[in-house]
């Protein structure tokens, strides 16, 4: 995306398909993104629109079979991950590339100790001995605000809390200093205070230790609170991406419009229901030869079933994958 | 953990006890006489005086509380006369086998050493084999060599040890001549070449329970790996840049060895039953012959005492299996 210096990571085109028995699934088709330093890209869309897909393609923890990531370019610092062999590819995972999971409850393995299982990548990336990891892991426990690290070292997962495991996790995923945290709906199985505790130590770390975060969630109100940039995606594409205050203002997406209408709103005159968007997200047994939002779109016309739009610049650093010209765009 | 152990170990007292009388009792039911051995000359005023001599005219009662008496302190006194050279219990009567007029404990002390040897050799071969098959079937399922596997598996599941042990002694006893059909009991081991020669001998019936062991346990271990191949702490492990063997011998196998660990602490027992049909084919004097002969003769103490030893053995290897799944998977605390 035009925006100056060159990107930590960059996505050009990134396709990936499931192999199944009744078939092959285009999960994500063409999907192009770029992820400033220091920047947090949000990443929205209902279920099964690619999310967590596409995040997982980039450093090859789909299991493949069946997965099998078909084409595209992931740039980590002009290096092509999907070039690069399985080695070479886990000396990243953990150390440029952190990820924390969505499930705090089962993330962390149930028979090792927290303190074991954080020092882990340590001692695999950072040629600490034991000791030197310990200390750092005490460190990580306290820096994600777990009270008493050095006795919760010790611990199994099952004596923390979720919020507490969530913790866990980003204090494994920052271990080794990474340049790209990858938070896959860390807060959707918290409960709201706890999903907003590990907002504002998000934020904190952010400013701390300034990597760049891709955050998905389908939680549009912590796009607002925390994203620069927000990038929607429905059916394995990118529909829609800009800067938050921008997209927010002008949505140019029909399904980004509707999507902000399914948001209740706190303020002003109560709305009669909440609003929905009809219908299910297509599963795609071949690549889209239409818009795949057609079935459920408000603005559809005839040439939106014959072809599938092309992302196409609105404004600088705005975009839009669509053939429909909103009117304030 | 101990305070669980030790209620464990109590409450085994009174389920033992209950066993014993349920053993003691159908036992006795069974038809047959400790005479139907005695040849048909001894005349019956003789016979009634032999039965009188064992006791065996006494009522069920009598002797079950006698049996009770002579399990729990004379042979116990007895073992430990014979470790620390004292004096306990002396004079009292033993357990004596009807059939040899023996000590029941002399009878077992000699057979257990065989069956020991070669069924808990079998035992342990059948898990070094399960182990790594059920491992890598797991991590490359579908593959051929999974399949392999699963065909293996499904082998020494279905093939009888009467089969498949008739079937090494003809091909590699009588066809290939590299091992010898049957065991040699007497055989002693006193250097290496008789060592060697004792390993020649064992070759067949470990082979043959062996497998038959190897088949379940890995399929215990193929599925076990399986269902935690695909947790998300795998995933996690994956995503902290973990060497595939690391994420699999390390995290994933850590998990699955526990259900594992337990299916093979529970088979322990069998070992000491022995595999009394594999025993028979090859001739090992096992602890399994010496059950068959007990029974053919109505030799009822022999029959009660072994029976309730395994009763024993069953119990204490549930809570050492227990405290194992205790140990290996921390979410299970028994306090």
């Amino acid at each position: 995306m035009p925006d100056g210096a060159a990107p930590v990571l960059d996505v050009r085109g990134l396709k990936t398909v499931f192999r199944t028995r009744s078939g092959e699934v285009h999960a994500v088709n063409h999907v192009s993104f770029s992820l400033q330093k220091g920047e947090l890209l949000g990443v929205v869309g209902e279920s099964g629109s690619g999310k967590s897909v596409t995040m997982m393609s980039l450093v090859g923890l789909l299991p493949q079979p069946p997965a099998e990531v078909r084409g595209g370019q992931v740039l980590l610092d002009g290096r092509d991950l999907l070039k690069i062999s399985l080695p070479e590819l886990q000396d990243i995972r953990g150390a440029r590339v952190g990820f924390v999971f969505q499930d705090p409850m089962t993330s962390l393995n149930p028979v090792f100790k927290v303190g074991d299982q954080i020092m882990e990548p340590l001692l695999r990336h950072m040629g600490l001995t034991k000791a030197q990891a310990r200390t750092r892991a005490i460190e990580l426990l306290e820096l994600v605000g777990i009270p008493d690290a050095a006795a919760r070292m010790s611990s199994y997962p099952h004596q923390f809390s979720g919020g507490m495991r969530q913790r866990v996790m980003i204090a494994i995923a920052l271990a080794c200093d990474p340049d790209v945290l990858i938070a896959d709906e860390p807060t959707t199985a918290l409960d709201v205070t706890i999903q907003a505790q590990i907002l504002e130590l998000v934020k904190e770390l952010r400013q701390k230790l300034g990597m760049a975060i891709v955050w998905i969630t389908h939680d549009l109100g912590v796009i607002a609170g925390i994203a620069d940039r927000v990038m929607v995606m429905y059916g394995g594409q990118v529909v829609e991406q800009g800067r938050v205050a921008e997209v927010f203002k002008h949505p140019a997406h029909p399904y980004t419009r509707a999507l902000l209408k399914t948001v209740p709103a706190l303020h002003g005159a109560r709305a009669d229901r909440l609003m929905a968007i009809e219908g299910q997200p297509p599963i795609l047994m071949a690549e889209p030869s239409s818009c795949p939002f057609a079935a459920r779109c408000a603005h559809v016309h005839d040439r939106c079933r014959v072809e599938n739009p092309q992302r196409r610049d609105l404004n600088p650093g705005h975009d839009v994958a669509c053939h429909w010209e909103a009117p304030h765009a | 953990m101990l305070t669980f152990t030790l209620r464990r170990l109590l409450l085994a007292i009174p389920t033992l006890l209950a066993i014993s009388l349920v053993i003691f009792l159908l036992v006795d039911l069974a038809p047959g006489s400790p005479m139907s051995e005695i040849p048909l000359t001894v005349p019956p005023d003789v016979r009634q005086r032999m039965i009188e001599a064992m006791g065996a005219d006494q009522p069920v009662f009598v002797r079950y509380v006698l049996w009770l008496r002579q399990f729990f302190w004379v042979e116990p006194a007895q073992v430990i006369n014979h470790w620390f050279g004292t004096d306990f219990a002396a004079g009292e009567q033993r357990i004596l086998s009807w059939q040899s007029r023996s000590p029941v404990f002399t009878v077992i002390g000699q057979r257990l050493p065989q069956t020991l040897t070669v069924i808990g050799t079998a035992y342990l071969v059948g898990i070094l084999i399960a182990l790594p098959i059920g491992i890598y079937s797991a991590y490359r399922q579908y593959s051929v060599f999974d399949q392999l596997g699963t065909l293996f598996a499904m082998i020494g599941f279905s093939v009888p040890t009467f089969f498949s042990g008739t079937l090494f002694i003809i091909i590699f006893a009588v066809w290939l001549g590299w091992f010898p059909t049957k065991y040699d009991t007497m055989m002693e081991v006193t250097d290496w070449e008789s060592f060697l020669k004792q390993l020649r001998q064992m070759a067949l019936p470990v082979l043959t329970l062996g497998l038959a062991n190897a088949a379940t346990i890995s399929r215990y271990m193929r599925s076990s790996m399986l269902e935690n191949m695909v947790q998300d702490y795998v995933r996690t492990a994956r995503a902290k840049g973990m060497r595939e063997k690391t994420v699999v011998l390390k995290h994933v196998l850590r998990n699955s060895l526990i259900p594992v660990v337990t299916v093979i602490a529970l088979g322990i027992p069998s070992i000491f039953g022995g595999a009394i049909i594999t025993e028979n084919l090859f001739g090992v004097n096992g602890i399994g012959a010496a059950l068959i002969l007990a029974i053919h003769a109505s030799d009822l103490p022999m029959v009660q005492t072994l029976a309730f030893i395994f009763a024993v053995l069953i119990v204490v290897f549930n809570l050492i299996a227990d405290i194992l799944y205790g140990l290996l998977d921390p979410r299970i605390r028994y306090d």
